[in-house]
């Protein structure tokens, strides 16, 4: 990737993290931990993989997101905003009554949402619908989602696997945000679902393994997922719960908790001294 | 006497979609490998390229249906209303009428009358568990003629619909040139005494109810109720000011159905005496589906036998 760029995704991020934080604080609730750990794969995702028209959210032609682990909104909103869909002001009002930034993303509130989720397991098939519906009406758009590495253990995950993989579906490709932390502990201490990549492999998808956190990878990845003719693909990223925020770095009880005045404080103290490193 | 027509609501459903499907090009048919009992396989056979099979996950079928209607697609998916309200629900209510997406839901093999399959399959909860679902809309018709059109009314609707149908041939009540009204209720019997308000195969039964209750000198309305959500008050409030007294009768639970639709209605706007016919908070059984429906009293018997103790109720 080229050096600007990749200078660029990292501004952009490090701003997508601040929407979470800023969001989360002044909901005074919501999921931060599993936000931080998605934000440099969506910031990719709207800033250089995907066909979107901030101006025209309904375009039909556009590259589709869903965000199976609905619960980290903060994130899609955050990235939506940075991308012009809303404007960032409306980030404080994330989970206040009158806002259109609910808890959990809704298509029917939010410009640039394509799909309501936050039950999870659920995002995926609807991800596969749309990647059917472009395949039966000869589209070209693509289709992403992200799942977190505790909701595959829905079963309904494997459900849309086995169907994707059979219909082909080459138009889609499923993130697994793979940061090891579930609400109860890590994925080993309460029902691990590992091997994520064999799992995906055995049920006929392409499987590509990534550092969740390098945009050099991030964009292999994906480029290798165009290429892929046959198989829906499977990116597996290995991420850090909290990632940017050192105090909440791989800690399981930042998965669904607000930072409080002080700790929102150094959140942010930490993410302008980053952006002000990479504005240097 | 003219001859009596008998035929499964499932198998209108059915024809009902293959005639769509010529129709308009924005339809497409999900099932979970039950085509050939659900009777969309009438449709694939017309169909073939409009038609998928999403295997033994309804789950993940209801979420593709989503998916599909997204993009502007008018999905019906299908299977047995135990898996598609029972084990679905959940995909059901958050993937299609949370967002309200264009998905219409036919399920078929509702009630006792799936007969010897037994409790498993046998669901009388559907009804009440779509009917506190926000957006959803709940068609549950009498014969094939209304069933078909339901299934025209359906796709006509922007929003998610849950279509009940059945499995076993029921005799049709509707003439050729009937025109179903969604949300309308039909008084096919005018009456002055008690009001029988029925629903699915239990119509033809509450208007055999209604002859032998007139050879007794009772003169029985009936209402046919077959858009369960949103229900027709005006017609629920109107019986009961004209007629003082209710029974309703429906293949399902007497919890949260039919019967619990119009008590709600009634006790908020005009209460009078209503007697609830239908599944008494009990499972299931196999056997033959007639006898069955017998054996749980869903009979125009016992229809009768209701709207008398309807009848004493009154002040």
């Amino acid at each position: 990737m080229e050096v600007t760029k990749k200078e660029q995704l990292k501004k952009i991020a490090c701003k997508v993290r601040m929407g979470v934080i800023e969001g989360t604080f002044n909901a005074k609730s919501g999921h931060p931990g599993g936000s931080l750990s998605i934000s440099d794969l969506i910031t990719y995702l709207y800033f250089s993989e995907m066909n979107v028209d901030p101006s025209n959210p309904q375009w039909e032609d556009r590259d589709r997101f869903v965000l199976s682990k609905g619960h980290t909104a903060p994130a899609l909103y955050a990235v939506l905003a940075e991308k012009g869909f809303f404007s960032k002001d409306l980030i404080k009002t994330l989970r206040k009554p009158d806002s259109i930034l609910q808890g959990h993303p809704s298509m029917r509130y939010t410009p640039g949402v394509d799909m309501s989720t936050g039950s999870l397991g659920q995002g995926i098939s609807v991800a596969v619908g749309m990647a059917l519906s472009g395949k039966l009406r000869n589209k070209d758009y693509r289709v992403y989602t992200i799942l977190g590495d505790g909701e595959i253990e829905e079963g309904q995950v494997w459900e849309a696997a086995m169907f994707a993989g059979n219909k082909k579906l080459d138009n889609l490709v499923a993130v697994v945000d793979f940061n090891n932390l579930q609400i109860d502990g890590t994925l080993d201490e309460v029902n691990s679902p590992c091997p994520i990549d064999e799992k995906f492999a055995s049920f006929g998808w392409n499987v590509i393994c990534i550092d969740a956190h390098c945009f050099d990878q991030i964009e292999e990845a994906f480029q290798a997922a165009r290429a892929c003719k046959d198989k829906p693909t499977c990116i597996v990223a290995k991420s850090v719960k909290g990632k940017g925020v050192s105090f909440m770095e791989n800690q399981c009880n930042w998965h669904g908790s607000a930072p409080n005045a002080e700790q929102y404080a150094q959140a942010m103290d930490e993410l302008n001294k980053a952006l002000a490193e990479l504005e240097a | 006497m003219a001859e009596i027509i008998k035929c499964a609501t499932r198998d209108a459903y059915g024809k009902a979609l293959a005639t769509l499907g010529n129709e308009r090009d924005d339809i497409l048919v999900l099932d979970a490998d039950l085509a050939a009992a659900t009777k969309t396989g009438v449709f694939k056979k017309a169909h073939p390229d409009k038609f998928i099979d999403c295997g033994i996950a309804e789950g993940n079928m209801m979420g593709i249906a989503a998916g599909l209607a997204t993009t502007g697609y008018t999905v019906f998916a299908s299977s047995f209303a135990m898996f598609s309200a029972g084990r679905a629900y959940e995909q059901v209510r958050n993937s299609i009428a949370y967002p309200a997406l264009n998905v219409k839901i036919g399920a078929t093999h509702a009630g006792i009358s799936v007969g010897e399959d037994g409790a498993s399959h046998q669901c009388c909860e559907d009804i009440a568990l779509m009917r506190v679902i926000p957006n959803m809309v709940i068609i549950n018709p009498a014969d094939d003629i209304e069933a078909q059109q339901a299934v025209f009314a359906a796709v006509e609707h922007d929003g998610p619909v849950y279509m009940r149908f059945g499995r076993l041939a029921v005799p049709r009540i509707n003439s050729e040139d009937y025109k179903f009204e969604l949300g309308k209720g039909v008084t096919l019997r005018d009456g002055k005494d008690v009001t029988i308000v029925a629903t699915g195969l239990m119509v033809n039964e509450a208007l055999i109810a209604a002859d032998s209750l007139k050879e007794e000198g009772i003169d029985a309305r009936v209402i046919n109720i077959h858009t369960i959500k949103p229900i027709d008050k005006e017609i629920l409030i109107k019986a009961a000011k004209e007629t003082g007294a209710i029974v309703t009768a429906e293949e399902h639970s007497v919890i949260g159905g039919l019967g619990g639709a119009v008590t709600e209605v009634l006790c908020e706007n005009y209460p009078v005496p209503v007697v609830k016919l239908g599944v008494y908070d009990t499972f299931g059984k196999s056997g033959p589906a007639v006898e069955l429906l017998k054996i749980f009293g869903l009979d125009a018997e016992n229809i009768a036998k209701k709207a008398k103790e309807a009848l004493a109720l009154k002040k």
